[in-house]
């Protein structure tokens, strides 16, 4: 029985540790950014990593999403005679839920995993002591620029993800199904309030921004894993990263909604 | 050999450092005289490298004081680089874009003072046509070079190296103590040296250090290295043709 206590007691402490390490950390990231300095160059970068590259994954995740909508909200709306609202049903989902939480997984999967991947690398190989050493803040460098980043690119792919879901409900919904593109169309219209949109937005930003800085603060700790090192590192450095990252967009989709609704 | 100054640039005093319960460096004194080369040798394990990054800043110390020109400082940022044993070199950056990395970051120059610093540089090093090269396209000994370029591209007074030689063949660990020593005048820096390659340091030094068990077993001229009765440094002291050539110097 101590024993358990003891070891649940251990991993609280190290948990609670590892959440300050993380809050700092993050704080720093954000503190840095107006002394860092050419940023533009690493954003653009940054933005090219996290949106560009990604855009075929969120798209062909969107449109599936959209697609299944259309046919599980139509037979299930059919039940009651109201497969008028299938419009109503797919754009609320997509646009208050799937498309913030699917988008950032999608994104996380893509992008985040390779920058905690080379971040880990830049550890490994000390290019990380080396900026310390050249005089350059490390996490002004390496991280400002990807959170920054995250901030456009989140919002920007959930609309993406949110438009093209849309176009999947209606080809399910009514070039596969029947139903009427004006019905379809008109409930999509009529059912998004500006309070939607702004729900969708805020939760694209809280989740670009938590997911990235978890990714990052990974790889940034790769030599921390105690007992491994080199590649082995790397790999649980970013299996965690993704993990963690993921996990964290499910809770902070929690927080928020119950927050808002 | 230099004309030395008096007033070391580096003290260091009671440095200690350990890891758990494994104490690495235990009390290291060690005072670095401006515009000199110091080479720091010991057998593996024995925390070279561990000092050269308390040094650097990169690790903090237990306990012990750190002065660079007579002032404690938290780290070598700045006024001072370090040449890692992996070179640390970007790989998504070209060899240009890597040298040009720290004037971009921590100077107000503007784009074409840095590019034309950037160039100076690699052109000191034989390395100008190279400029638009990615790392992995050039060799290992281009990997030194470019490494030292972007070292002393700031115009540090004091350089770091861990292991310069490490992974090159006796022609190259030789070529690049000469460089050293060949850059030391041009760029007028004192440098530390951590290495195994003792003829090559003995050689090239203006001091010699022996760092035994956490200590500074040793501190002295390499000649001086040379004489000692020190049966630990005796066992170190196995080029006495480099050190006769360097005390004849």
């Amino acid at each position: 029985m101590m024993r358990l206590l003891q070891a649940v007691g251990q991993n609280s402490l190290a948990a609670a540790a590892g959440l300050g390490d993380f809050a700092m950390f993050t704080s720093r990231a954000v503190a840095v950014l107006p002394a860092t300095r050419h940023l533009g160059r690493r954003w653009a970068r940054a933005v090219h990593e996290q949106g560009v590259r990604c855009v075929p994954v969120v798209t062909i995740v969107g449109l599936f999403s959209g697609l299944v909508l259309g046919l599980q909200g139509y037979y299930v709306l059919a039940r009651f005679g109201s497969e008028g609202l299938l419009g109503t049903f797919v754009a609320l989902t997509l646009a208050r839920e799937l498309a913030p939480v699917l988008a950032a997984l999608m994104i996380v999967g893509q992008a985040g995993s390779a920058i905690s991947a080379e971040i880990g690398i830049h550890r490994n190989s000390e290019q990380i002591d080396a900026l310390t050493t050249m005089g350059i803040d490390p996490i002004g460098y390496l991280i400002t620029p990807r959170l920054l980043a995250a901030v456009v690119v989140f919002p920007i792919l959930t609309v993406a993800f949110t438009l093209v879901g849309l176009a999947g409900g209606y080809l399910s919904g009514s070039l596969l199904l029947g139903l009427d593109p004006g019905v379809y169309w008109s409930a999509v219209h009529s059912a998004v309030r500006s309070a939607d949109v702004q729900e969708c937005l805020l939760k694209a930003l809280v989740f670009g921004l938590l997911t990235m800085a978890i990714c990052c603060h990974s790889g940034f700790t790769t030599h921390r894993r105690l007992g491994v090192s080199g590649s082995r590192a790397v790999s649980l450095s970013t299996t965690r990263g993704v993990v963690l990252a993921s996990t964290a967009t499910l809770a902070a989709d929690y927080l928020i909604t119950s927050f808002l609704v | 050999m230099s004309e030395l100054s008096p007033r070391p640039i580096l003290e260091v005093t009671g440095l200690r450092k350990g890891f758990g319960e494994h104490l690495v460096l235990n009390s290291v004194d060690l005072a670095v005289p401006r515009g000199s080369i110091i080479s720091v040798f010991g057998r593996s394990g024995t925390g070279k490298s561990v000092f050269l990054k308390c040094l650097a800043g990169l690790l903090a110390p237990d306990a012990g004081v750190v002065r660079f020109d007579s002032e404690s400082f938290d780290g070598i940022r700045g006024r001072c680089s370090y040449l890692f044993q992996s070179n640390a070199l970007f790989d998504s950056l070209t060899a240009l874009e890597n040298v040009a990395l720290p004037l971009e970051q921590t100077t107000r120059l503007g784009r074409n003072e840095i590019v034309q610093a950037a160039h100076n540089a690699l052109e000191s090093l034989g390395l100008e046509k190279f400029a638009d090269y990615f790392p992995a396209q050039m060799s290992g000994g281009m990997h030194k070079r470019l490494a030292l370029a972007r070292a002393l591209v700031t115009r540090p007074h004091l350089v770091l190296f861990d292991e310069p030689t490490a992974g090159l063949d006796p022609p190259g660990r030789a070529a690049v103590f000469e460089m050293i020593v060949q850059y030391r005048r041009q760029f007028d820096f004192t440098g530390v040296i951590v290495t195994h390659d003792i003829p090559e340091a003995l050689a090239t030094s203006d001091r010699v250090a022996l760092l035994d068990e956490g200590q500074i077993r040793f501190a002295g001229t390499p000649s001086e290295f040379a004489a000692s009765d020190d049966c630990i440094v005796r066992s170190f002291g196995e080029s006495n043709v480099a050190i006769r050539e360097n005390a004849g110097n």
